[in-house]
């Protein structure tokens, strides 16, 4: 386990790949929350869904081998890097895909009948409209 | 009359008074009781109490976002060293996959053995996935009015003329040599997706994206007149039905199916991993479909 100054430091330097995928993940939920823009919310949505993908990639990665392509006659498992994650991140791509769409297209609604991406703007109009 | 924020919030938690239903307005009374058959409670908000509303969901947010961020930095010392072979992650199922998955399933890349025969039906449902994006975005953007009520035009949601690749002579010239070597190299990534990295899914999104560019740069009609509503619906039903029905055989023949016909994957020969080409063929045909009709979904509001 970690004991000393230097194990930990040691550590967190491995782990750098999960520390970035961590600041991507902060900076696209800052972003979906702190903004008013509505186009800005789907932007920070993509950046955290990078930060997801980045940080699942690399926990199927292992030091020294080789991308799961059987090479050479090779199938030792001890040779190759491991398969499983690749596939669920190209799931996740899809699924980011789709929803980014649909999320792009309720947002031109939204902007057509009240002109604004501006999100308390649209509350606004909600409410007055809701009123009257 | 006047209340503390304090009085506002424990009126909020007894369900007397309902933040939401203020606005920045003054509402008639009259016209609230009419309409809800409530006693109006709705009260305009004020610039002080606004500004100050604003700036505590701001440093909230701030508060939060820290906080979430401290806390996941602060798990990644629990984490277990990064590129480890001793790790969770790594166990007897990728051993399986990597040993096996030339022998069972005739791929040489192990991901596209992995996710279209181990996993083929968690593929197909990626493939209806992106299937009902189309459809949502087509119901969305094809009843959009371009007029208001009163029959005056509403602004598009992107003018003509502000993104004119087709007046570029660079562009055009550019794009007119490169067109066709995206084409390939999206042809090639399709094709040798069981043998080398790529497959359906990067594949469709290269041809796609040639697509895209020539429609770009071509004009939208002249694409419209090649690629028409038709063509796309065609092969995007004609690859999810053959994907469906290749892979439902295991229905019928039991979970130890077939494996002596699939052939094994040979580096080098395209048509040498049985079933995993076509797949990967249709996987890409519909990534490719649902790509190009996104684009002309949200530049023109129809594919026609």
């Amino acid at each position: 386990m970690l004991t000393s100054f230097e194990d930990l430091w040691t550590h967190v330097a491995d782990n750098y790949i999960v520390i970035v995928s961590i600041i991507l993940f902060g900076i696209g939920f800052t972003m979906l929350l702190f903004s008013r823009n509505l186009l800005k919310k789907v932007v920070g949505l993509n950046i955290m869904d990078t930060g997801v993908y980045l940080l699942l990639v690399s926990m199927g990665y292992i030091d020294g081998r080789h991308a799961p392509i059987i090479a050479n006659g090779i199938t030792d498992a001890a040779n190759y890097i491991n398969p499983i994650p690749s596939g669920l991140v190209l799931t996740g791509i899809v699924v980011s895909v789709s929803v980014t769409a649909i999320m792009l297209s309720l947002i031109v609604r939204l902007y057509e009948k009240y002109h604004s991406l501006n999100l308390d703007e649209i509350y606004e109009l909600r409410n007055k409209e809701e009123n009257t | 009359m006047k209340k503390t924020f304090w009085q506002k919030l424990s009126a909020w938690h007894k369900g007397d008074y309902d933040f939401t239903l203020k606005t920045t307005d003054h509402v008639d009374p009259q016209i609230i009781h009419e309409y809800t058959g409530k006693e109006h409670t709705i009260q305009a908000l004020s610039r002080k109490e606004r500004a100050f509303s604003g700036a505590l969901y701001n440093v909230l947010c701030v508060l939060f976002c820290l906080i979430l961020i401290g806390v996941l930095l602060g798990a990644v010392v629990s984490l277990p060293p990064h590129g480890n072979a001793e790790n969770p992650a790594v166990n007897e199922v990728m051993d399986r996959y990597v040993e096996e998955g030339m022998q069972e399933t005739g791929a040489v890349n192990t991901v596209a053995g992995m996710i279209l025969d181990y996993r083929a039906f968690d593929t197909l449902g990626e493939s209806f996935v992106l299937f009902t994006a189309v459809c949502a975005v087509t119901i969305l953007m094809k009843n959009t009015k371009r007029t208001a009520p009163d029959g005056t035009p509403l602004p598009m949601v992107v003018a003509p003329g502000i993104v004119d690749y087709s007046k570029d002579n660079i562009v055009k010239t550019v794009s007119r040599f490169l067109i066709p070597f995206i084409f390939v190299f999206g042809v090639y990534v399709l094709l040798n997706g069981h043998l080398s990295p790529g497959g359906g899914f990067s594949g469709g999104a290269i041809l796609g994206s040639a697509l895209i560019l020539f429609s770009m740069v071509y004009g939208e009609d002249r694409a419209a007149a090649i690629f028409s509503e038709r063509l796309i619906k065609t092969v995007v039903l004609v690859s999810l039905s053959f994907y469906a029905i290749a892979k439902s055989y295991s229905f019928f023949t039991g979970a130890n199916h077939l494996h002596s016909i699939i052939s094994q994957g040979i580096p080098g020969r395209i048509l040498s991993a049985g079933l995993i080409l076509p797949l990967n063929v249709a996987v890409g045909f519909v990534v490719c479909c649902t790509m190009y009709s996104f684009y002309m979904y949200f530049r023109r509001g129809r594919i026609q």
